[in-house]
């Protein structure tokens, strides 16, 4: 039996094709971590990751930012700028305790952005729940859209 | 739904390769993990998900950690910035200590997911005492 020689019953085998479809994976992500995914999110490099997306009448501004105390968050707005900062402790854990991994990180995050219109800084409401910060921000009466009716 | 997924999802472990069973992109989350003499302790960054969107499992010694992200966003909101997207969070680690399955006790704070895994008593390390006649 050469072909059991060739192919050893190993259970991976069973599809002699998954180990092949790790590696395919494996090379995409690679090429993903170097070039960037051409159809994913093109991001700032800072902290905290944000959306942002707008109606009518409100902006609205969502940032991740997990295992953080709304206490210890930050924000101001002025014009149409809107700063938020704020600090990530992560406790210290019982003294003997060996670490596998220790990938997240902690510290102290400071992030401004500009919005395309201004906003009515006195309207802004702020909230804070798992791990997203989400503020509403209400836009300034001339940057609101206006139906216009056209007269015959 | 549900059950489909668990299926798929147990499916896929057992073979190696995890299979998406839902459309959108998987998030590997950022985690610690840290052991003591009695425990072993998970902690994963998942923002946006929520507990009853958080399935956990463990078998065989395989720990998966899957959370869906909920999209938040009203229907009449249109992209300004967009640096990160709703998806899932999917994680596996293999455990090489025998886990005491009726003490797990899982946490979500704040985007945070804390798990605790108690060991079994008999793989806890024992202090052997040595006698002398």
């Amino acid at each position: 039996m050469l072909v059991r020689q060739v192919w050893p019953s190993r259970p991976a085998l069973a599809n002699p094709f998954a180990d092949l479809e790790n590696r395919r994976r494996e090379i995409l992500r690679l090429m993903d971590a170097v070039a960037g995914d051409p159809f994913g999110e093109v991001t700032a490099g800072v902290f905290p990751p944000m959306n942002v997306t707008h109606d009518d009448n409100h902006f609205y501004v969502r940032a991740e930012v997990p295992g953080i105390r709304a206490t210890d968050l930050s924000i101001t707005a002025v014009r149409n700028r809107i700063s938020i900062s704020g600090r990530r402790e992560i406790p210290q854990e019982h003294e003997r305790v060996s670490y596998h991994r220790k990938e997240r990180a902690d510290g102290t995050f400071n992030r401004t952005i500009a919005l395309p219109t201004e906003i009515d800084a006195e309207h802004v409401d702020a909230r804070y729940a798992d791990g997203i910060l989400t503020l509403k921000l209400a836009k300034v009466a001339e940057a609101k859209p206006r139906q216009i009716t056209v007269k015959t | 739904m549900t059950n489909e997924h668990t299926t798929d999802m147990q499916q896929a472990d057992k073979s190696g390769v995890p299979e998406q069973t839902r459309p959108g992109p998987v998030y590997t989350p950022a985690a610690d993990i840290f052991e003591t003499e009695s425990s072993i302790t998970v902690l994963a960054d998942m923002p946006g998900v929520k507990a009853q969107d958080l399935k956990i499992d463990l078998h065989d010694s395989v720990l998966s950690l899957t959370g869906r992200i909920t999209n938040v966003e009203g229907a009449g909101e249109i992209d300004v910035l967009r640096e990160y997207r709703s998806g899932t969070f999917y994680r596996r680690f293999t455990l090489s200590e025998t886990i005491d399955q009726a003490k797990i006790d899982a946490k979500l704070t704040d985007g945070v997911l804390r798990l605790e895994l108690p060991k079994v008593e008999k793989a806890r390390p024992r202090q052997i005492a040595v006698r002398t006649n």
